[in-house]
């Protein structure tokens, strides 16, 4: 018991110290997991929709990869990372391993899924009923599809949360293509996830447990905005 | 009121909607769960797996003792935890020396848990480990000082070298003092891959940089803060310059583009110690372990032999009773 509360009190002292150090690692977990996500989205969300609109030859192939997609152990994909942007993979000479890219395009392959297909669900569970009537009244087929990814946009929305969730708790496949590097003190490719791993490895709690704060914050604000839009939204639709 | 309003006269299509709504949700709330899950897990891997990879080799101990203990329990069972570094896990020295420990002392179950140097003396400090294996001077000294450990002995060394890239952009190769390599290495601004672990192999390596009068720093001087393995793969992949211990170096040379370029100092040597905790819950098995390690069958019939199969030389030099 002393040695939790003891970490935690040292860890609050950390981060409201402002220490530099820990300061530059929240911003690159941040800035690589934000990234990933807008990525994740910008595939993501087209690609769900498209499959949860269009039925078409090979849907179940197509659905089943991306359901695959989701279960994809993100060590894994760490690993087939590492392997392509190694000095002896086929991108290796780009020079991209142990880099804030080489997080992002690994993070970008753990969120994008997740966010994908959860967008399919959601815009295949708006009713039909939705479309049909959209296009008696003369919508075009572009009117059409924008009007039912907007019926979806609750879930939409938690889709892109959890694949931020997704990327920014992940630490496997970080580690493996980023490599927690610093140099004098300066964080270079440390997220919050694998320089929490690094610090319990070193026996230092306290620095490990004021990342620990910092995402459980971070979880904490995050769903509080998801729930009030999510709240926002379902009251506007009942009082209409 | 409008929450209650839903409840009570949604028509068809809004309680579908609904549902539907509500179902999405928990997905993504489950999906968030399963993404926390997935990274705490990963977290306490290094952990979970030296657990789970000693238990072969405790299984692996004389089936006649684990037989006799599970179907008449002469004694009981008790745990033994002893912490140690990944450097010593991985080197697969454990696998050999603790069914050896087991023919002698069936009565423990031991569990290694190989971290850091830094973190073992941690669990050695708050009483969750009960006996030491670990190759960092300077910080168990401070640890003996501080009261926490009750009794240290020496056990073996083995030796540091300075691996690189085959290019050598600091010409280091073949010189046989540790600090004048490192000084070659900084002049050059070459590559340098610290693991800043608090590690033995990091504490080693500051005490190298201390010997050659220089405090690292500058572009060229990394860190990683992570393991030998991880580091090596790092310095590979980067073509730069880092300190292994030999064993973890040998494992892995397979996969590796990196060559030994100074080896044999003195000053590279690295000396391992076990250390009995006061705070360990299992008195009793810390001094047995103790006393077993440094005696003459451990020496030279377990650790002396060991490794010599493999790489055709001996991966440690047992010294105990020699030195302090």
């Amino acid at each position: 018991m002393g040695l939790l509360w003891d970490s935690i009190k040292q860890a609050v002292l950390r981060l409201a110290s402002g220490d530099p150090f820990v300061l530059q690692v929240m911003w690159m977990s941040l800035r690589v997991a934000g990234t990933a996500t807008i990525f994740g989205m910008i595939v993501g969300i087209p690609v769900g929709a498209w499959l949860a609109i269009r039925k078409f030859w090979g849907w179940g192939a197509a659905a089943t990869v991306l359901n695959l997609g989701l279960m994809l152990p993100p060590v894994v994909v760490g690993l087939f990372v590492f392997m392509m942007l190694s000095r002896q993979g086929p991108f290796g000479s780009f020079g991209l391993l142990y880099t804030p890219t080489a997080m992002i395009f690994a993070e970008f392959w753990i969120s994008a899924p997740v966010i994908a297909a959860i967008t399919m669900g959601g815009v295949g569970s708006v009713p039909k009923e939705v479309r049909l009537q959209a296009m008696g009244l003369g919508a075009s087929r572009r009117q059409t599809t924008w009007l039912v990814i907007r019926e979806a946009r609750v879930t939409i929305i938690s889709a892109i949360v959890a694949g931020f969730g997704a990327a920014i708790s992940e630490v496997g496949a970080v580690n493996m293509v980023g490599g927690n590097l610093s140099v004098n003190g300066h964080n270079m490719t440390g997220t919050m996830t694998t320089a929490t791993m690094a610090f319990v490895r070193q026996g230092n709690y306290a620095l490990a447990m004021a990342f620990g704060i910092v995402l459980l914050v971070l979880a904490f604000i995050i769903t509080f905005i998801l729930t009030r839009t999510q709240q926002g939204i379902r009251r506007r639709w009942l009082q209409s | 009121m409008i929450g209650r309003k839903s409840r009570v006269a949604p028509t068809g299509n809004q309680s579908a909607w609904l549902w539907a709504l509500a179902l999405m949700l928990v997905v993504a709330l489950a999906l968030g769960v399963v993404a926390v899950g997935c990274g705490g897990g990963e977290e306490t891997t290094s952990t979970a797996v030296s657990a789970t990879t000693l238990a072969p080799s405790t299984t692996a101990a004389p089936t006649s003792t684990s037989e006799a203990s599970t179907s008449t329990s002469v004694a009981e069972k008790s745990d033994l935890i002893l912490a140690s570094t990944t450097s010593t896990q991985d080197s697969g020295l454990f696998d050999v020396l603790i069914p050896a420990f087991n023919k002698v002392y069936p009565q423990y179950t031991v569990k290694v848990v190989a971290v850091g140097s830094g973190e073992a003396l941690k669990l050695g400090e708050t009483g969750d480990a009960d006996v030491l294996l670990v190759h960092s001077p300077a910080a168990e000294q401070t640890f003996m000082d501080d009261g926490f450990g009750v009794d240290r002995k020496a056990v073996m060394y083995n030796d540091f070298i300075i691996v690189g890239p085959p290019s050598d952009p600091a010409k280091i190769k073949g010189m046989t003092d540790a600090a004048a390599a490192l000084t070659a290495i900084a002049n050059a601004k070459a590559l340098y891959y610290n693991r800043g672990d608090k590690s033995g192999t990091d504490a080693k390596e500051k005490t190298l940089w201390k010997a050659a009068n220089i405090t690292p720093s500058g572009d060229w001087y990394q860190v990683t803060g992570q393991g030998m393995g991880e580091t090596l793969t790092i310095a590979d992949q980067k073509g730069g310059y880092t300190l292994a211990d030999r064993g973890t170096f040998l494992s892995k040379k397979g996969s590796l583009q990196l060559e030994i370029l100074v080896e044999g100092d003195k000053a590279l040597f690295n000396q391992y110690h076990v250390i009995t905790c006061k705070n360990a819950k299992n008195v009793q098995g810390g001094n047995d372990f103790m006393n077993w390690i440094v005696s003459a069958d451990a020496q030279q019939n377990i650790i002396a032999p060991f490794g010599k199969d493999k790489y055709g030389q001996g991966l440690f030099i047992p010294n105990a009773g020699q030195v302090e």
